[in-house]
């Protein structure tokens, strides 16, 4: 792999940047591999990367259907953060956001990872009480965060009105100064250009269309464009696709697949350092270093996989926005997407064994995925290498719908993306 | 966005309308007591969510406020036909693929 570094650059200059290596390879499949990855995302490409890197084990494939991190990955606010509620959540997204702290150096890839500070911002007596909860439990667990006034927080965000007078005044909010925000594609590339140098094979435009299977153990996947592929183990992190990809297999999840929007408008000067959200007034708004003002609206309450979302939807996470930054009402929106969640009962993930021996899954990760993507592939790979679930995995079973102990996160992941 | 049929109404409304409330037909167990947990944790949370061909419950929130049930596609979005809570499925296969 070729070094990215102020030197490389400078070197390749004087050749007029025409002999940059390809950033990942291009490979034919094999016939069998030790673990096979199907989605080609950013949680599918990491957990490739810790696999080869950190387990041993790089006789990998991923098998993506469209391009690599062309999903949700491409689609997400970019938002990272770390305050959840409960202990189990909060382990794993702060494992997480460590892992963040260091990856620019650790991939060799600038994944403009930019620590400006994530605020949840409180609009009543009850959300306040529940922000000083989870702010409490989460220096109790090691996450920095602290309870900010109305001052505190106009001084943060001078742009925002936090005055009295509002229908829905700001009263306080938790702020975690560790939070931030991505390059959501460079995490992507970044994972994928460093797994494909240690070995695995990155295998795009390639739909996986069952599983070849004995005796009740998966031992290969069937593809659209190369024909079956074996494997000993299988790992799926299909996101919106979970249901689908389980259903080939032959069973059911507790997932739900809605689509969720996301809107840039065209960019403006620099107004906002910071990420806002707002769970009561539903809506979250961040700054691009392009300019861009990049607000995420909710979930549409029925199931799609169109990757599109409703009107109505965008109509409330505008008044939203604008019930906060009334200053942005002549802002013109650029762009409008959508992108299909996988969305759990208890808003937190699987990261699960399943029915199918030796199929694993990774998914559920709803409406807030792409912050835990370091951290998800890398217990996801400790799983898939040892064959039994990392301790920080282990709470996230499929078995907790069966006996009740389900994490409830609809607090820290209700509105927060 | 949905035009939807409220079959209760007889009206044509648009989608704000009415609310989605999760995959329909999902029948309680019969005997609560007698149940295990895989399979009360299976009613309770497991669902088909397929891509295609889906039987949702809906309500028409801010009109009769009554449930009915829409058979439509998650990937097209079209919707094949609404129907009220007591008709049978058999009944109403009518306007798209089963």
């Amino acid at each position: 792999m070729q070094p990215y570094s102020a030197l490389s650059l400078f070197k390749h200059s004087l050749s007029h940047h025409k002999n940059w290596q390809q950033v990942w390879r291009n490979p034919k499949p094999k016939s069998h591999y030790d673990v096979i990855i199907v989605g080609g995302g950013g949680h599918g490409l990491a957990t490739a990367y810790y696999l080869a890197k950190e387990f041993g084990v790089s006789n990998v494939a991923v098998i993506e259907k469209g391009y690599l991190g062309g999903g949700n990955t491409a689609r997400n606010t970019t938002i990272v953060r770390s305050n959840y509620l409960w202990d189990e959540s909060a382990h794993l997204y702060e494992h997480s956001l460590k892992l963040w702290e260091g990856l620019s150096q650790e991939l060799n890839f600038n994944v403009m990872f930019s620590q400006r500070g994530v605020l949840n911002l409180g609009h009543s007596l009850q959300d306040m009480r529940d922000i000083s909860r989870r702010v409490n439990a989460n220096r109790l667990n090691g996450i920095d965060g602290e309870i900010l006034d109305p001052q505190q927080i106009q001084e943060i965000v001078p742009a925002m009105n936090c005055t009295a007078n509002r229908r829905y005044p700001v009263l306080g909010a938790s702020w975690q100064p560790r939070g931030g925000v991505a390059r959501h594609d460079a995490v992507a590339w970044g994972y994928a250009r460093a797994a494909s140098a240690l070995g695995v094979d990155l295998i795009q435009q390639c739909q996986v269309t069952g599983f070849e299977m004995e005796d009740g153990a998966v031992t290969g996947v069937k593809t659209s464009t190369h024909g079956t592929i074996r494997s000993e183990k299988v790992g799926c992190v299909v996101a919106g696709n979970s249901s689908v990809v389980a259903a080939m297999a032959g069973f059911k999840l507790p997932i739900e697949s809605h689509p969720l929007q996301a809107f840039v408008s065209e960019p403006i000067k620099p107004v906002l350092d910071t990420v806002v959200m707002s769970n009561h007034v539903h809506g979250y708004i961040s700054q691009s270093d392009k300019g861009d003002i990049v607000i995420g609206a909710g979930i549409d309450g029925y199931n799609g996989y169109g990757q599109r979302g409703s009107y109505p939807t965008i109509e409330h996470a505008v008044s939203s926005i604008l019930e906060l930054f009334p200053n942005f009402s002549r802002v013109r929106m650029n762009r409008q997407w959508g992108g299909i969640v996988d969305t759990c009962p208890d808003a937190c993930p699987i990261i699960s064994k399943t029915p199918v021996e030796n199929l694993y899954f990774n998914c559920g990760w709803g409406t807030g995925g792409f912050k835990a993507t370091p951290g998800s592939g890398q217990v996801f790979a400790a799983s898939l290498a040892k064959g039994e679930m990392h301790p920080l995995a282990k709470p996230f079973s499929m078995d907790r719908f069966y006996d009740g102990s389900l994490i409830d996160e609809h607090g820290a992941a209700g509105v927060a993306h | 966005m949905f035009l939807i049929h409220c079959p209760n109404c007889n009206e044509q409304r648009s989608e704000d309308e009415f609310h989605p409330a999760g995959e329909g037909h999902i029948k309680r167990p019969d005997e609560p007591n007698a149940t295990s947990d895989k399979e009360w944790g299976e009613y309770l949370f497991f669902r088909n969510n397929p891509r295609g061909i889906y039987r949702e419950l809906w309500q028409h929130t801010v009109g009769c406020r009554k449930y009915f049930y829409i058979k439509r596609n998650t990937e097209t979005y079209e919707i094949y036909n609404t129907y009220l809570l007591n008709d049978a499925i058999e009944n109403n296969d009518s306007g798209g693929p089963i």
